[in-house]
């Protein structure tokens, strides 16, 4: 039997607000337990919420990023259960009337083709503490410190069809708030994580299967590999005869597995309300229209302004525009090397950008925005390899020369006698030695193994320590070659 | 000059200003009544003498100083349920009974800084729900004309002490008719300004879209002084109304002629005729100052006391489940586990009456009956509402009697919950709809007081207090002292 997966993602990503959501604590993350938690926080007797003006200033620009509706009027409603690291007993969130509603987001499948995948709803909502278990001999200790950071839940229509899909969907929008500023996208921190809610069914049928719900995914790795052991697991129920349990089960990232943890029969009855000490949130257009102002150029917008401008393609205006701050780093770049004018140039800046510089920068550790090869520097490397002063290869040697010693590219070419080798003659001396040494190739060679043909331009690299330019050596080698 | 203890916040003010006592010989004669009467009435879960005392004195200072505003050196008292920093604040609950509040209400910390002086807190109903004081962890407060009957409540600590002549006024709160009740009860006068006049920061919540603070005095003219004094917007509670605080004592003597009241129908059908009489006699003291009166009909009124027993429960619900034994208040011994440490802890913290509220509710806000109960009971309060919009239209302000009885006896309804919460069936509809409403002593039955109750439009409290006051001024009721306490 064929099977086809729906998903359905719920991001919460923590709102990169100075303070909580409705207490005037810090949300800083890191220090000492119960640093952060005021007695709003801690729920005393008589204290009240205040709502932060930023945090909807966030969720508004969030909505108008996802072309969704932001409402009127929205409604903040507590969510009742009881659990240590909530000290209210309640989660002040929103229900009915979400703060934003009827969005979508395109993401470019492997295929090469784009999706759109629906957002039901996006609302504002406060974070819970912390219950810690470890190392505390049976006991608990509670840590507020996150109890009321605001957040955005972002629910998806159960558009997704795959984990890598799924993936992409959760990267898309971990990269939109990022340009939006709205959350760091810290994802070990717990500052962007996703519920995941994974059903099969018979491909064709009309109906969803039963859904599972897979809380707490804070890496796009778990994401993959919780949805994927989930579809097997379904699967495989399904296909002995069983029935999958609507449950909500936890990933185990040691052994790779999802694991239930509470059944539908147990499941809370939040007693939903609207919590009666706020009023209902009314936004008016002319804050919606100050907002939609003050919006970046976003992720999509910049991939097709750099296709056009720079005559990239779909692929790498995709790679680069995932951070703002590589789309920025390679634009100065390119810009560096002539702009729209030199598309050539432009994509050779593309390619460093991508490929080797972020090598070192993951290697290393390293954000973009702390780069130990700034921009500028880049350009000046990659008009020596333009102006043939040094090969793309070498290039390469010289941008981690550059990494390493902090010198720009003249610098360390030149310290390390990198000059690209272009004088016939001394190529010429160099074939011929190569063939010299090597006579039993050259007479398979000649015998018709035209293999051989590389192992006599590697040779000849060897000897010149990789400093031969490559077209001259391959136009030179070929002409020694033919003529005898 | 009176003896210190009958006199009204502003005579008092206006000894005070003229020197013939001291804030400290004043706090000083109320701290030594309290001790003496007390034990009997038991309206004050804490008195604090010391912090009063220094109070008093640091009032005296800033009259020295010339610094003294109206209420400078005022002793009043705090209903338990206002947060006072580094005080017991106990809301009238084993919950809360060790609960030392590291803050002050916003209310508190008004009248602080007017220079007004905290004798102590008052009792109360535990977290505020109850009609007669009765479901006190700290035992029921007696009414002063009658040790056996009730003072009424949530408020009955403060009335009681009021009508005693303990304090010449005290805070309270009044979510379904918990000043009101209390003070008619009691023979003083309450007023519950509208809803978000008075910041309910600090004030521990009960139902949070019903809550409101506000005074129980002597007379209108004191409750005008004392409420100008706590209301006004205040940006740390969302509901609290930002608008201009007016003088309430300003327009106090405005003539009454030409204003309209309504004598509310739904009211008077089935009320004790004794009681009816002496509204009537009420009445017709404020027409003979110029006032019109006819009657006027709140149709959906009678749903008030079932409307009102689905909302106030479901916040409760939700409001209360922060006291659950983890950060402060009552923690049962060992728990063995987290849901032990909860069931133990809450049952052994909240009494009966807080129980079944919660349960009431928690049952209500359910999957599968919200919509039967609160929703419906928030669309029958939408229409309380309008019910009294319309009737404005027409009339100035409405009146009718604030309770169906006097005083009742301790225990004659503490068995049967429901002819419990019967007692606060024309205080609740103001409490539905959010509008001010005052209760003002007039008259007695068999030496138990009767209070007259006045409703007005939002924001009206400037025109309740300008009748009450006119009444008060043609009438003595207010003034007259339970037997032993003169």
């Amino acid at each position: 039997m064929e099977w086809e997966t729906v998903i359905g993602l719920e991001i919460h990503a923590q709102l990169a607000t100075r303070s909580k959501i409705f207490s005037g604590s810090a949300t800083a993350y890191g220090a000492p337990p119960n640093a952060q938690a005021n007695l709003v926080d801690l729920a005393y007797p008589g204290v009240l919420p205040v709502l932060n003006a930023e945090a909807v200033r966030m969720a508004v620009k969030f909505g108008l990023a996802i072309n969704a509706r932001v409402a009127r009027r929205s409604v903040f409603a507590r969510k009742n259960y009881f659990y240590p690291d909530l000290p209210k007993g309640y989660q002040i969130s929103q229900y009915e009337l979400p703060i934003v509603s009827g969005g979508a987001v395109d993401i470019l499948l492997e295929d090469g083709t784009s999706r759109r995948v629906g957002i039901t709803r996006a609302h504002l909502e406060e974070d819970a503490g912390k219950s810690l278990h470890e190392g505390l001999a049976g006991l608990t200790a509670v840590d507020l410190n996150r109890a009321g950071t605001p957040l955005i839940e972002i629910v998806s229509e159960p558009h997704l069809r795959s984990a890598r899909e799924a993936v992409a969907y959760m990267k898309k929008i971990h990269t939109l708030v990022r340009y939006l500023g709205i959350c760091d996208g810290n994802m070990q921190e717990g500052s962007f994580r996703c519920d995941a809610n994974v059903s099969v069914r018979v491909r064709g049928a009309e109906k969803f299967g039963t859904r599972t719900e897979t809380k707490n995914l804070n890496s796009f790795r778990f994401v993959e590999r919780a949805i994927n052991y989930e579809i097997a697991r379904q699967i495989e129920v399904l296909e002995s005869g069983g029935k999958v349990l609507q449950e909500t089960r936890l990933y185990d990232p040691d052994r790779g597995e999802t694991r239930p943890m509470r059944s539908k029969e147990e499941a809370n009855d939040y007693r939903y309300f609207p919590d009666p000490d706020l009023l209902p949130l009314e936004i008016d257009q002319p804050y919606i229209d100050t907002v939609a102002a003050g919006l970046p150029e976003l992720p999509d917008q910049k991939a097709l302004r750099l296709m056009n401008e720079y005559g990239l393609s779909a692929y790498d205006a995709g790679v680069l525009t995932a951070s703002a701050e590589l789309a920025d780093y390679f634009e100065v770049a390119a810009r560096d090397l002539g702009g729209r004018s030199a598309p050539h140039h432009a994509k050779l800046a593309a390619n460093m950008v991508m490929g080797e510089l972020s090598g070192l920068l993951n290697r290393d550790g390293v954000q973009i925005s702390d780069s130990r090869v700034d921009p500028a520097s880049l350009a000046g490397l990659l008009r020596r390899v333009v102006d043939n002063t040094i090969s793309g290869t070498i290039a390469k040697d010289v941008l981690e020369g550059m990494w390493e010693e902090g010198r720009g590219a003249d610098a360390v070419i030149e310290a390390r006698g990198l000059t690209q080798i272009t004088d016939e003659s001394a190529i010429e001396t160099a074939i011929e030695a190569v063939l010299a040494a090597n006579p039993a190739r050259l007479a398979d060679y000649r015998a018709g193994k035209e293999k051989l043909f590389g192992f006599f331009i590697g040779e000849v690299m060897k000897a010149t320590a990789r400093k031969a330019n490559p077209a001259r050596l391959n136009e030179l080698l070929k002409k020694k070659l033919g003529g005898g | 000059m009176t003896e210190l203890h009958l006199m009204t916040v502003a005579e008092l003010s206006a000894a005070l200003h003229a020197g013939r006592v001291s804030s400290v010989e004043l706090t000083r004669a109320l701290l030594a009544r309290i001790e003496r009467h007390d034990r009997a009435l038991n309206a004050f879960i804490s008195v604090d003498a010391e912090s009063a005392l220094a109070e008093a004195a640091a009032a005296d200072a800033r009259r020295h100083a010339g610094d003294a505003g109206p209420l400078t050196g005022v002793p009043i008292a705090h209903k338990d349920i206002f947060c006072t920093r580094g005080q017991k604040t106990t809301c009238g609950s084993r919950m809360l009974a060790n609960f030392v509040s590291p803050y002050d209400a916003t209310v508190v910390e008004r009248l602080r800084a007017a220079g007004v002086v905290t004798l102590g807190k008052t009792n109360m109903d535990e977290f505020a729900m109850g009609s007669s004081n009765e479901t006190s962890f700290f035992g029921p407060v007696r009414n002063p004309w009658d040790g056996a009957r009730v003072p009424g409540g949530s408020s009955g600590g403060s009335a009681a002490a009021v009508a005693a002549r303990l304090v010449p006024a005290a805070t309270g709160t009044d979510t379904g008719g918990s000043i009101r009740q209390p003070a008619a009860l009691c023979g003083v006068t309450g007023i519950k300004p509208t809803y978000g006049r008075v910041s309910r920061f600090g004030m521990i919540a009960f139902a949070s879209s019903l809550d409101q603070g506000g005074v129980l005095a002597i007379s209108a003219e004191d409750a005008a002084l004392l409420l100008g004094a706590m209301a006004g917007f205040d940006e740390r509670d969302s509901t609290s109304v930002e608008l201009p605080v007016p003088d309430y004592t300003a327009t106090l003597e405005q003539p009454l002629k030409g204003l309209k009241i309504g004598m509310l129908r739904e009211f008077f059908a089935g009320l004790d005729p004794a009681i009816e009489q002496l509204i009537r006699a009420a009445l017709a003291l404020l027409h003979a100052q110029g006032a019109v009166v006819r009657e006027v009909s709140l149709p959906n009124l009678p749903l008030s006391v079932p409307t009102y027993y689905v909302v106030a429960p479901a916040e409760c619900s939700s409001n209360l489940a922060r006291y659950d034994g983890v950060r402060y208040g009552h923690r049962c011994e060992q728990p063995r586990d987290l849901t032990d440490l909860y069931e133990r802890s809450r049952g052994e913290g909240f009494g009966a009456e807080v129980k079944r509220r919660i349960m009431i509710g928690t049952y209500v806000l359910s999957a599968g009956y919200y919509d039967a109960y609160y929703l419906k009971a928030q669309q029958v309060r939408a229409l309380i509402a309008a019910d009294f919009e319309r009737a404005f239209h027409e009339v100035d302000v409405v009146i009718g009697p604030t309770t169906p009885t006097t005083a009742f006896s301790l225990g004659a309804k503490s068995a049967d919950p429901v002819t419990m919460y019967l007692s606060d069936i024309y205080t609740i509809g103001a409490n539905l709809a959010g509008l001010p409403a005052m209760s003002v002593p007039c008259g007695l039955l068999e030496e138990l007081p009767v209070g007259l109750q006045i409703i007005g439009p939002h924001f009206s409290e400037q025109k309740l207090l300008n009748i009450a006051h006119r009444y008060q001024c043609e009438s003595d009721w207010h003034l007259r002292v339970p037997r032993g306490f003169g």
